[in-house]
């Protein structure tokens, strides 16, 4: 009884999160792709707002005495502290649960038993990035300030073991980093949740309207499974001509239509659809769903 | 027409308004506070969840509109989280972390301490006993840029104003704030690199051991002791246990990726980071004491009885702060 069947390369990513009530929520976690992304977007911020807070300390502490000097240090050491520790933390304990890379790719951090993670977990997870991050960059700066090609050699071994860390989400299933298995997280996908008008509602557009006057029989509604349902609702909504015309002439060979001269296809598979989801879900009603065309048992 | 009204779009006239609420309420709560949202709203918000959780059932079961039921998971899981997701307020928060999460998780690596405190006394003896017996050592043990002209070579009286000299009154703040942010950085990486199996951070608690048991043979050589014991106790007690935390706490992760015990390596990894990371959130305070300590306390005083007894009144305060027994759940 699993309703609109996930793509196959979602399959691998898709997790059980079953609400009290007893509702599989079927989280989707985040692939590396999207979670480097969101990184890189993240770092960049993270750059920005340092150059920024230079730029606002730097004229301070050139221009004023001895006090405005002062006050530019601290309040850039702190800055850069702040910045590089607390801003993952801070964007994760929101109400979002996200950074804004995350954010910005409909990702957020989530504790592995369902809810919110706590305070303690989130700091956990995000000073692992010393290792994960920080770490290798210091030893890039390291093999690039080493001359002596021995010295060179050790700071390549390193690199490689702190890569570990890095590209530890790689080689694990649910896509978990060091800090993510420290703080009992994983990432999901949180899509923007966007309701689409129905296709088979006279009134959601011109076309629809003038459905009433096609009429099949229970034979030509017979004709497809669940599957081939789906198919048509994103053809639908695509609305591509050329692949409109193409499932167009499909349905119609497949289920022996003759349309009259000058049909509209768009108004036939609009009408074809609701005329099939009709009978699928009638067929719902009675505890039977049929899969696809084969499914015939 | 009628003949084409669906039932499962019937279904989603009947119930899109709730939707739409719970979606613009949700937006609301998520940018800004709760306290974007009037009390009957707030109040609203499980219910109008709850319905919206039937309806994604319901239409799982009896609708193969594939858009709706994709907006409906969407949607739910949004829900979800905010409905589900432990609200507890900052100020509580906070008040719970200083009250029971932070001592409680200290007390909670009390082997972990054991452990990274005797590295840290050994290798500092093994420091003292080397520069002690080979002056030669020194140079070995120390990092070039810290001994800021501190090493055998220099005379008895550099080496005592070292000690008492203010690195001038103006700049304390900002020696204050970067040694702050220097130390914390190298304790939490210290921290992070427990995950590596505790190795690295065994090394890193020993390097510092080494380098303070080096600087104490240095001047105890020179009858300077006692004199350097009050500048470095004065920040050192609340420097040094900080430390030894942020290694029992990187302890606690590496031990457990090696030995996670019955409980299975993620879950015993998810509860060694909780009690972690929140002994390491106090680390974090425990070095921002010390800086001012150290930035501000030890250039104003320069009289070695004030700094030995504020040394021993940190140890004092941290040692009640932590392992004074205390009743309920820590």
């Amino acid at each position: 009884m699993s309703a609109p069947e996930a793509k196959v390369d979602d399959l691998a990513l898709s997790r059980r999160l079953v609400t009290p009530e007893g509702v599989d929520l079927r989280l989707g976690l985040a692939s590396a792709a999207e979670r480097a992304s969101a990184f890189v977007i993240d770092a960049g911020v993270i750059l920005v707002a340092l150059l920024a807070l230079t730029l606002i300390a730097a004229p301070l502490g050139l221009s004023a005495g001895e006090a405005g000097r002062e006050v530019a240090a601290i309040v850039w050491l702190l800055g850069a502290f702040a910045l590089r520790n607390g801003y993952f933390m801070l964007f994760e304990l929101g109400p979002r649960g996200a950074t804004p890379g995350k954010q910005a790719l409909r990702l957020r951090v989530v504790a592995r038993d369902g809810g919110a993670p706590t305070a303690e977990a989130i700091f956990a997870r995000n000073a692992l990035r010393e290792i994960e991050i920080f770490l290798p960059l210091s030893l890039i700066g390291g093999a690039m300030a080493a001359g002596d090609p021995v010295d060179g050699a050790m700071v390549g071994l390193a690199l490689v073991w702190s890569g570990t860390f890095l590209l530890l989400p790689l080689f694990n299933r649910e896509r978990l980093r060091a800090g993510d298995l420290v703080a009992g997280t994983w990432v999901v996908r949180s899509p923007r949740p966007v309701l689409l008008a129905d296709l088979a509602a006279a009134s959601s557009s011109p076309v629809a309207a003038g459905v009433g006057g096609f009429a099949f029989t229970t034979a030509q509604t017979g004709a497809y499974g669940v599957k081939e349902l789906e198919l048509l609702e994103t053809v639908l909504r695509r609305r591509d001509p050329e692949a409109l015309a193409a499932v167009a002439r499909r349905i119609r060979a497949k289920i022996g239509y003759a349309a009259p001269l000058g049909e509209n296809d768009e108004a036939f598979l609009t009408a074809y659809y609701a005329a099939l989801r009709g009978r699928l879900e009638q067929g719902l009603l009675f505890g039977r769903r049929r899969r696809d065309k084969f499914d015939v048992g | 027409m009628s003949r084409l009204e669906l039932r499962s779009h019937r279904f989603r006239a009947e119930r899109e308004a709730d939707w739409r609420r719970l979606e613009q309420l949700l937006a609301r709560a998520e940018a800004g506070r709760a306290a974007a949202l009037s009390e009957d709203e707030l109040l609203d918000l499980p219910l109008l969840y709850r319905a919206l959780i039937s309806s994604l059932s319901v239409a799982r079961a009896t609708s193969l509109d594939a858009s709706l039921i994709a907006y409906l998971e969407a949607l739910a899981a949004r829900a979800y989280f905010f409905v589900y997701g432990a609200r507890v307020r900052p100020r509580e928060r906070l008040a719970r972390f200083f009250r029971s999460g932070w001592p409680g998780a200290v007390r909670d690596l009390w082997r972990e301490t054991l452990v990274s405190g005797a590295i840290l006394i050994l290798s500092a003896l093994v420091g003292y006993l080397l520069v002690t017996q080979d002056a030669d050592w020194y140079g070995a043990i120390m990092p070039g840029g810290m001994t800021q002209g501190r090493d055998p070579t220099a005379t008895t009286a550099y080496l005592k104003s070292v000690l008492y000299d203010a690195h001038g009154q103006s700049g304390l703040s900002v020696f204050a704030t970067y040694l702050f942010t220097h130390n914390a950085q190298i304790a939490l990486l210290a921290f992070a690199l427990g995950f590596a199996f505790c190795l690295p951070t065994a090394l890193l608690v020993g390097q510092n051991g080494l380098s303070l048991g080096a600087l104490l043979a240095l001047y105890a050589g020179r009858g300077l002791g006692l004199q350097l014991g009050g500048w470095l106790v004065i920040h050192g007690v609340t420097e040094l246990f900080a430390t030894v935390l942020a290694g029992a706490a990187g302890f606690r992760l590496g031990w457990t990726v090696m030995f996670p015990g019955e409980r299975g390596r993620l879950d015993a990894l998810a509860n060694a980071g909780r009690t972690a990371g929140a002994a390491m959130a106090g680390v974090v305070i425990m070095l921002i004491c010390a800086g001012a300590l150290e930035g501000v306390g030890r250039q104003l005083i320069r009289d070695d009885v004030a700094r030995w007894s504020i040394g021993a009144a940190t140890a004092l305060v941290w040692g009640l702060y932590f392992y004074w027994p205390r009743r309920g759940p820590a």
